[in-house]
């Protein structure tokens, strides 16, 4: 076929358009939610003192961050999606919940505490924490990569990172629910050592399925 | 330079809200740039430059099924000359070398280099044995024949929609075994 024809035929499938990333990544992670949902529920559940978590600002501050990294990670991840676009102005978004978290760290810092530095930050579910988030960052992941191919970016490697990212800041914040330990330490340490996991996995599989 | 790449942009709105005269004009006229390009950084790589029109298709075919992803407010050509230097680096690698493409491969103009012959190109038409048979028939029939998507519906006794839906499909596939190969 020579470049004439194929160019008459392009215009000729003009009609066909697919629709935004935004909205296939939108509807991608929506059916995703439901199998983490699911995960969470079969094997942890919401922790038995939620009640009163909830009016400890330090239990509150979680959701926060890892809500602040979610939505980060899916704006850039929209960004990258563009063959044109680098990290270059954009990944500083994703400096925003390590800020939230250095903050709570400092003001907890300034508190008196009953228990000390390295126990708070050891905690009592790190294992937990670090097999769970990946755990049901998983369907998420697929589905944000599902959603991601729709897009044309020319790092795969980095937008899948990004992807893992978004998806562990999702399952973070489930997991949130579940896990007693609120010191910021224990989740600069643990939520950050479990994210960087599943931005590994999402490197080494964008590199793979988001090429185009 | 600048005004050629304020057509490029126009002729790209024009295209997405549905004018398709539009479009083929310009993909016409982007064609030569992608050309240039590409038998430049085969020469660099030390390649036979006549594998230039399979580089220029495999562009094409991206420019088409990530068209999307341009944003109408923002110029063509810097989204243009990414999706060609992806694709330039792909195939150049596919080729055994590791190359360094230069972006102003894509965005100097050469006002003085004659047009390059059109070569045949192989890959594409390689790929087409390996679509299912109603996608080949209908790609085949309005890429070489020449058929509209009426004629072509006719001429197969399917319905329009289904022509478009088998068109669209046979670009996708087709662009999915090029990557894979």
């Amino acid at each position: 076929m020579d470049t004439d024809q194929l160019i008459r035929t392009l215009a000729a499938d003009n009609g066909q358009r697919a629709r935004p990333v935004g909205v296939m990544l939108a509807l991608m992670l929506l059916t995703a939610a439901p199998v983490s949902i699911a995960i969470f529920f079969l094997i942890l559940g919401v922790r038995p003192d939620i009640m009163t978590a909830m009016h400890n600002p330090f239990f509150d501050l979680k959701f926060v961050v890892t809500l602040a990294l979610a939505i980060s990670a899916i704006t850039v991840s929209l960004h990258l999606s563009r063959p044109e676009a680098s990290l270059r102005g954009w990944a500083w978004l994703l400096l925003i919940p390590a800020g939230i978290l250095a903050a709570g760290i400092g003001s907890e810092m300034m508190l008196p505490q009953r228990l000390p530095m390295m126990t708070r930050l050891v905690g009592y579910n790190s294992r937990v924490c670090m097999s769970a988030i990946p755990l049901m960052s998983l369907p998420l992941l697929a589905g944000a990569l599902i959603g991601l191919r729709r897009g044309a970016p020319t790092r795969p490697a980095v937008a899948g990172a990004i992807a893992g990212m978004l998806s562990a800041g999702l399952a973070a914040t489930l997991y949130a629910s579940h896990c007693a330990d609120d010191s910021p330490l224990f989740v600069a340490t643990w939520y950050s050592i479990a994210t960087a996991a599943v931005a590994a996995v999402g490197a080494l599989a964008g590199s793979r399925v988001l090429r185009f | 330079m600048r005004e050629r790449e304020d057509e490029w942009t126009g002729l790209m709105q024009l295209a997405i809200s549905g004018d398709n005269a539009a479009y083929h004009r310009l993909l016409k006229a982007v064609t030569p740039v992608l050309r240039a390009a590409a038998r430049r950084g085969l020469a660099r790589a030390g390649q036979p430059v006549d594998q230039s029109e399979d580089i220029v298709q495999d562009i094409l075919l991206a420019v088409h099924l990530k068209r999307h992803t341009w944003d109408v407010r923002a110029p063509f050509a810097p989204w243009l000359f990414a999706i060609a230097r992806n694709k330039l680096i792909d195939a150049l690698r596919r080729r055994g070398r590791r190359v360094f493409v230069n972006i102003d491969d894509f965005a100097e103009t050469l006002p003085g280099e004659p047009a390059a012959e059109t070569v045949p190109a192989n890959e594409v038409t390689a790929q087409l044995q390996s679509l299912p048979v109603r996608q080949r028939e209908v790609l085949q029939s309005i890429a070489v024949d020449s058929a509209s998507i009426k004629d072509t519906a006719a001429k197969f006794a399917m319905s329009e929609g289904a022509v478009r839906v088998a068109l669209h499909r046979a670009l996708s596939n087709l662009t999915a075994k090029l990557r894979e190969q």
